[in-house]
């Protein structure tokens, strides 16, 4: 591997000095899992890696049926993915982390990794914004918050700063009749990227969805909202129709791209396909 | 940017010089000299690098030697109980065919022990679910399930006191 110097700080403090002075030179480190894989293929350079697994108040796990899912920037996917509570009231987030990688992966890699690395196609990241997470944010002038869905503003770009640290996410507690389902779309069972990802939250009172959110992975630069297709189910009873051209509008607002892994109209086909299953499949859940 | 690390491999305390940009598998291979411990892909595909971190299968090529100053490591020379001994995985691959070239193999008993650990009677799917980030290039796996199963059945007799059938 490139050399690099490894610093391991103790403090939160302590850490975003060393990102403020060390500036492009340097990553921060959390399960690496990926961060490693990158410098080993001279994707990344960097000179200095800041360890953050030493930084207090970031291994913390806590479901609560008063303020839902939280969980700090060190927390382990398969920390997440053995979580009874995470099963049963997060399920499309642990459909996802069992698709991230292998176990082996999942012992080191963090979701705070995934959702820094901003990946199209990361696993966690539809789940995550189809429940309304909120991911916090430390920097030299204090604690921010920003929604999941406003982190991303590119492929690998976010809103952090150079010297800002992602600490943890919370994610709220779900309203009772709400089913989750995640779909991945690869070319095989197991240790894949998607070549799509769709997740659905939905409530349903009664025969109506009262509240629906779609998202979808490795359709656009970023993970997306599906607005348009939200829309035609929300306060409406769902039939095989209205699902079908839910589908159908969730295609239109994808702007995908042709890669190895799949041509940009096969993408485009899969949403439409696999939004109507995941809201079959979230549905079916929230009875 | 030489680091000196404190890591407790197999039960034995090793104090090892490292630098900071090694790998927990380099300084294995390398530092210790327990060349048991495989490297495929070295980018976490192939888990044939797969030791046991405080309690947790991970792959040692995603892993920084540094990272791993105060912590335990189980390696396959540390699986069996004695010298001379089997682990009864080992027994199982041997009598199953669970192993061709054997590459692959200290990978995959590494994360065939750390399941049986956590679930000591798994299913195939399990099984199948536990080893989907180990890469074998011969067997086709269903010998590998089969010997895990079969281990997986002594060592809960052995648990319950039976010893050996
Ligand atoms: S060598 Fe580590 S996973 Fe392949
Ligand atoms: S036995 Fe040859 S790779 Fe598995």
């Amino acid at each position: 591997m490139r050399p690099f110097d490894l610093l391991q700080p103790k403090t939160t403090d302590e850490a975003i000095a060393l990102l403020a002075r060390h500036g492009s030179r340097a990553c921060l480190l959390a399960g690496g899992t990926d961060l490693l894989v990158e410098i080993k293929e001279g994707i990344r350079a960097p000179d200095v890696l800041i360890d953050a697994k030493h930084l207090p108040g970031m291994r913390d796990l806590v479901v609560s049926s008063s303020e839902g899912l939280r969980f700090g920037a060190l927390v382990t996917a398969r920390e997440l993915e053995t979580s009874p509570a995470v099963k049963d009231f997060y399920h499309g987030l642990w459909q996802a982390l069992r698709e991230l990688g292998s176990i082996q992966v999942r012992n080191r890699a963090t979701v705070a990794g995934n959702v820094c690395r901003a990946s199209p196609s990361a696993d966690t990241l539809p789940p995550l914004i189809a429940d309304g997470a909120v991911v916090a944010i430390m920097g030299p002038a204090g604690e921010r918050h920003v929604t999941l869905e406003d982190f991303f503003t590119g492929a690998g770009k976010t809103v952090l700063n150079g010297d800002e640290i992602v600490t943890g996410f919370s994610v709220p507690k779900p309203l009772p009749g709400t089913g989750k389902c995640y779909v991945k779309h690869g070319r095989r069972k197991a240790m894949e990227l998607a070549t799509v990802g769709v997740a659905v939250t939905m409530t349903m009172t009664g025969d109506t969805c009262s509240s629906i959110r779609i998202a979808l992975g490795a359709v656009a630069p970023t993970p997306i909202r599906a607005r348009k297709a939200e829309a035609v189910l929300a306060g409406k009873k769902p039939d095989i129709e209205l699902i079908a051209q839910c589908g159908a509008i969730a295609a239109t607002e994808t702007s995908p791209i042709s890669n190895i892994r799949g041509s940009a109209d096969y993408r485009r086909r899969m949403v439409e396909e696999l939004v109507q299953r995941a809201i079959t499949a979230a549905m079916e859940a929230a009875r | 940017m030489k680091r000196n690390i404190t890591t407790t491999i197999n039960g034995e305390a090793r104090e090892l010089a490292v630098e900071t940009f090694h790998s927990l598998l380099d300084a294995l291979r390398n530092a210790a000299g327990l060349t048991g411990t495989k490297k495929g892909c070295d980018v976490g595909d192939c888990g044939a690098c797969t030791v046991i971190l405080d309690g947790a299968p991970v792959c040692a090529c995603l892993v920084l030697a540094a990272e791993t100053d105060g912590c335990n490591v189980t390696t396959i020379e540390g699986l069996q109980s004695a010298p001379g001994s089997l682990h009864p995985l080992q027994e199982s691959f041997m009598m199953l065919g669970g192993a061709q070239c054997g590459f692959c193999t200290p990978g995959i008993l590494m994360m065939a022990k750390a399941l049986l650990d956590e679930n000591p009677n798994p299913t195939d799917d399990e099984i199948r679910f536990g080893i989907a980030g180990n890469i074998c290039r011969c067997t086709g796996y269903t010998k590998i399930i089969d010997a895990i199963r079969d281990a997986a059945v002594q060592l809960r007799q052995e648990a319950k006191g039976g010893g050996k059938s």
